[in-house]
């Protein structure tokens, strides 16, 4: 769930507001928006997508509220990386151009899984 | 509902939802020369299952396709067409690089341009564009709550209420599509929360019938902790926790025996995955092709492909389940006279059958359905000179039928799980247990229907609580009516494939829950088939 909006990032666009698809946020008129309904957030980090200031950041478990101080989210060096991972500013500059793979890999994956539960029963009798 | 301050606006079709069925349709309604208008409950782009995924679109070269639909169809236990099947691959074939000038699509590794799969977020945000381009209005945060139905019975709009702006809307259209999604009973799937069902809910409410409710057992493998995407499980090897390794079997080969064999060792105690095995590309290529499945174990330190880690599935339900609002003719159309249904919100019995979709054939589905949806939906309403008020609709949570008092909902979502997200009721069902989970959704149904009441933002929590049950109680009831084991409906008591009901299992009703079957199912291949 959503865990934090670092105010001294935040240039209050409030981007994050409208880009929720679940209403999790409120804006403000003097200061960042709110987390007002944190129990209708579903950990998508749509969010941090639609944020250009990397101002916000989700904690990636969806069953518990999240603890984790602003400090410890600093160092960890995550705000900001899925957005950056994307390439959401760039579109068409390569971030896509291994994205073919995804089925191929997948059945390769299916493959390995098939071979090995043969010999896995074999194994067994 | 307050008018005073409301949002009140006309258009030639209202399209109610906001994913990737809701866009296509947008588009298309919008280059037949319709005015759109387009209301979804969250934000066009990062609403609903698609925005949040990667759909790989079914993309069949032309000298191909006699051949796949042949394939599929042969899989589908006798519910679907190939007339359907293939109307989906060729309008999927036109219609992607169509989203060129929005959508980055790159290289397919063989010098072409590969257009079939799309990262979900990047895939809506072109969508958007697209739709916003050829003059589509837009309302993000606009919930449906319900529709507009004039004398005759015809739909002529909806209502519902903008939640950032905290006022009532309203939009008067002779044509009203709904792409609502498919309902996912609040399973924690990634991009589901708002797949309440408000669509099929709606449009029951106008008298709708719905089919093949029943195929709707589905589920996908995330981190126990959080919902997120499949590809790096398909070489998983389990562990329960005392180390020992579960004999599951393989995903692809064996895709309903896989699932058992996990949700039974999940009944039992928690189950961990290890990714070591996959393959050697993935490891080193996932962040690029799916960025989105590492946070969540990067934020916990956890090295999926190194580190074994516990999983869950999330219960898919009639997302990747197959039912939905019955379709009656080649534009989308559903019983109720300018109602339309795209989407996983309309069945997808005939391009699927009795099992799943999956990822590529309901893509193509809600592109398709979306397209041509739109296109006869303007068409149809181009035609029409005058549109009458119409009256609003909603009943349960909305007006209720006795004395308005508050109610506990806290039973709702357990209650609607039990025959579509937990195990034992949605992989092993049998009439005993059908009936027992249904007795508890009716009485909870009465309760909401009879009493349920809210004012403001508030209705739209109640109403998906009203969606979530009715749709639930559909499901109940045509899997208690289908008396055999077909596809994504399994029945412990019923274990075989009974070729007499080889027709679709029809739906409805919200007082009183009714089925039938639907005897214009062609019966073409009537066989024994083991489930």
């Amino acid at each position: 769930m959503i865990a934090h909006i670092f105010e001294e990032r935040c240039d209050g666009c409030n981007s994050c507001v409208a880009a929720c698809p679940t209403h999790v946020l409120d804006a403000r008129t003097d200061g960042p928006p709110v987390i007002a309904r944190i129990d209708q957030c579903q950990t998508c980090y749509m969010c941090e997508l639609y944020c250009e200031s990397d101002a916000l950041y989700v904690d990636p478990d969806q069953m518990a509220r999240p603890t984790i101080t602003p400090q410890a989210i600093l160092e960890s060096g995550q705000l900001g990386r899925l957005r950056h991972d994307y390439g959401w500013d760039q579109p068409g500059d390569g971030h896509l151009s291994d994205f073919w793979r995804l089925g191929p890999l997948l059945r390769e994956g299916a493959e390995i899984a098939t071979r090995r539960y043969a010999a896995f029963k074999a194994d067994r009798g | 509902m307050s008018q005073r301050d409301g949002l009140d606006l006309t258009a030639d079709v209202l399209i109610i939802g906001g994913g990737m069925a809701a866009c296509w349709a947008a588009t298309s309604a919008a280059r037949a020369g319709a005015r759109v208008v387009l209301a979804d409950k969250g934000y066009v782009g990062t609403s609903g299952v698609t925005a949040t995924g990667g759909p790989n679109h079914w993309w069949v070269a032309p000298d191909k396709r006699a051949q796949a639909v042949e394939e599929r169809h042969a899989r589908s236990f006798d519910l679907a067409e190939r007339d359907w099947m293939a109307r989906i691959i060729e309008e999927t074939w036109r219609a992607l690089p169509e989203l060129t000038p929005y959508y980055p699509f790159d290289t397919d590794g063989r010098g072409g341009t590969f257009y079939s799969g799309v990262r979900g977020p990047e895939y809506m945000r072109a969508l958007r564009r697209f739709a916003i381009d050829r003059g589509v209005t837009i309302l993000d945060h606009h919930p449906a709550l319900e529709l507009l139905q004039d004398g005759d019975g015809a739909i002529v709009g909806a209502a519902g209420h903008a939640r950032l702006d905290d006022r009532d809307w309203r939009v008067r259209a002779p044509a009203v599509i709904l792409a609502t999604g498919g309902c996912a009973f609040r399973s924690g799937l990634i991009g589901s929360h708002g797949n309440s069902g408000d669509g099929l809910l709606m449009a029951a409410e106008a008298g709708a019938v719905l089919s093949g409710m029943e195929f709707s057992a589905s589920y996908s493998l995330s981190p126990a902790w959080n919902s997120t995407r499949t590809l790096p499980y398909f070489a998983a090897r389990f562990f329960d926790a005392s180390g020992h390794e579960l004999d599951v079997p393989p995903p692809m080969s064996s895709e309903a025996a896989h699932l058992k064999a996990l949700a039974r060792a999940m009944d039992a105690g928690p189950v961990l995955a290890d990714l070591s095995d996959a393959p050697v590309l993935l490891k080193q290529l996932l962040r690029r092709i799916q960025p989105a499945s590492l946070p969540p174990f990067e934020r916990r330190g956890i090295d999926l492909f190194e580190n074994r880690f516990p999983i869950r599935l999330f219960g898919e339900g009639t997302v990747r389940g197959t039912g939905g609002l019955q379709i009656v003719d080649e534009d989308c159309r559903t019983s109720v006279e300018g109602l339309y249904a795209v989407g996983d919100c309309a069945t997808r019995e005939l391009i699927a059958g009795a099992t799943s979709g999956g990822g590529a054939q309901n893509a193509a589905w809600a592109l398709t359905s979306g397209r041509v949806a739109g296109r006869a939906a303007a068409l149809a309403a181009l035609r029409v000179s005058k549109v009458a008020p119409g009256k609003a609709i909603g009943q349960a949570g909305l007006r209720p039928a006795s004395t308005a008092r508050a109610i506990d909902l806290t039973p709702v979502v357990p209650a609607v799980q039990a025959f579509t997200i937990d195990f034992d009721g949605t992989l092993w069902r049998s009439a005993a247990k059908l009936n027992k989970a249904q007795e508890r959704l009716d009485g909870l149904w009465r309760e909401v229907a009879d009493h349920g009441h809210a004012e403001g933002l508030d209705r739209v929590a109640l109403r998906e609580q009203a969606a979530m049950l009715a749709s639930a109680r559909w499901v109940g009831a045509a899997a208690l009516a289908r008396d055999e084991s077909r596809g994504l409906h399994m029945r412990e008591d019923r274990p075989k494939v009974d070729p007499a009901q080889a027709q679709r299992l029809l739906t409805g009703g919200l007082a009183r829950v009714w089925t039938r079957f639907d005897p214009s199912t062609p019966l073409i291949h009537p066989k024994e088939v083991a489930a």
